[in-house]
């Protein structure tokens, strides 16, 4: 049985944004510490570090989940994916990304990547989702800019323009 | 914000774990999806010397039929029990109430037997266990033992677990026929802690009321031939049983007064869908 000792330095071999990358951590730390401060992806943004605000959450083996309630040593043999993942660096920005550029869906933009990163989830597995399902989705996350109109609007027209080009195939 | 220190073992079996519990000598605290106890080491207020590390036991990470009842391993998570096939026909009440319990991204990670371990007394599951009646099966090195709800449940986030113990399983019995069921909750937000939540069964003519975020844990209450016209006098009655009290979110006169109007909405909804 693995038992790791507080002070020891862990090597975690996993998949972030689809390159087999490696890290160390000691037990404590936190998977949104480790990706931001030990692998450099920034783009997982920490707001209030107790699972309320959404700002963290990254998709685990392709689930939506609070990086700020994981330890980064359970990621181990896992698959991260933060925002960096949804555009390459050469790529436009995805549909969802566009729209929210579009829509105003991002204020300040702190919130803006977890949204992302439960959206595209959320998409994936309900294509076609009502506002009100839309709206309840989005409760996990916190705007502080209090843009909600904005991102439901981008969210909303990222499923209609998905449903009109799976209507014209 | 961040944890402090603590050595971790990252569990590979059911034996693994409670070894470990019983050697760390009280100070070990389990987690597996980290949801509630993560936060709280966040915020400092659990601070265990040894965390143990279960979401990786294979072994506890099941659902499955025994019996009457639905037994669901200290590993499953609250999104896979949201999408187990049999939820809506035969547990109705977790079908409702599951939507309630946090958010999408949490019930991704997050456990049920944790909810419980946990014990926010405004929580769903637990409510639901204690609503329903069920149990809780408790293992460590020394044996096994099965709680009732009641005797498991003993106060603010105080559960009969011993420090050695680990909830191996909860026990949520199925739906019987004639059975209705309704759950409602007031909310700040959807998903945060409910400022009271409630669930009713009615069969036949009995009729029982569970209630959390009032009480230092969530309480439930039988009533046989509850006619609508003494109703809001019991509803009143049991309101004031259960105490409550003024916090920053609501006073205890206001729930009070969600425990006689959502008592009364589910308890007609409850009503009217036996089956």
């Amino acid at each position: 049985m693995p038992k790791l000792n507080q002070d020891s330095l862990q090597k975690i071999d996993f998949t972030l944004n689809g390159v087999a990358e490696t890290g160390t951590a000691e037990p404590r730390m936190l998977l949104s510490d480790f990706l931001r401060n030990v692998m450099g992806v920034t783009g997982c943004h920490v707001g209030c570090e107790h699972g309320v605000c959404g700002a963290c959450t990254v998709q685990i083996d392709g689930k939506a989940q609070r990086s700020c309630l994981t330890l980064a040593v359970q990621v181990a043999g896992r698959k991260v994916d933060t925002v960096e993942s949804l555009a390459g660096r050469e790529n436009p920005l995805t549909d969802l990304q566009q729209a929210f550029k579009t829509h105003h869906g991002l204020q300040c933009g702190y919130c803006t990547p977890g949204i992302l990163m439960s959206t595209s989830e959320f998409l994936d597995r309900n294509p076609n989702p009502t506002e009100e399902e839309v709206r309840d989705m989005l409760s996990g996350h916190l705007c502080r800019c209090t843009g909600y109109a904005g991102i439901v609007n981008a969210i909303m027209a990222t499923i209609e323009e998905r449903q009109g080009k799976a209507a014209a195939e | 914000m961040k944890p402090r220190k603590f050595d971790l073992v990252r569990a590979e079996s059911t034996a693994e774990a409670l070894a470990a519990l019983s050697e760390s000598g009280g100070n070990a605290k389990i987690f597996a999806g980290g949801q509630s106890l993560m936060a709280m080491m966040n915020l400092r207020l659990a601070d265990p010397d040894v965390m143990v590390d279960i979401s990786q036991v294979t072994e506890l990470s099941y659902l499955k039929e025994v019996g009457d009842k639905l037994e669901i391993g200290a590993a499953a998570t609250q999104v896979e029990l949201l999408s187990w096939p049999g939820l809506a026909e035969k547990l109705p009440l977790l079908h409702q109430a599951i939507p309630h319990l946090g958010h999408f991204q949490t019930r991704n990670r997050g456990t049920i037997c944790g909810s419980l371990a946990h014990s926010d007394p405004s929580s769903e599951l637990p409510l639901c266990l204690a609503t329903l009646e069920g149990e809780v099966v408790l293992r460590s090195v020394r044996g096994e033992r099965v709680l009732s709800a009641a005797d498991f449940q003993l106060g603010m986030m105080t559960t009969a677990r011993e420090d050695d113990e680990l909830i191996v399983a909860a026990r949520y019995p199925f739906k019987k026929p004639g059975e209705g069921f309704a759950f409602t909750e007031v909310a700040q937000r959807r998903g945060d802690f409910a400022i009271t939540a409630v669930a009713a069964v009615a069969s036949g003519d009995v009729t029982r009321l569970g209630v959390g975020g009032v009480a230092d844990k969530p309480t439930a209450k039988n009533w046989t031939n509850l006619s609508d016209d003494n109703l809001d006098e019991e509803l009143n009655a049991f309101a004031w049983e259960l105490g409550g009290s003024d916090d920053i979110h609501a006073t205890a006169k206001y729930r009070r007064e969600l425990v006689r109007r959502l008592g009364r909405r589910v308890i007609e909804e409850a009503k009217a869908c036996r089956s």
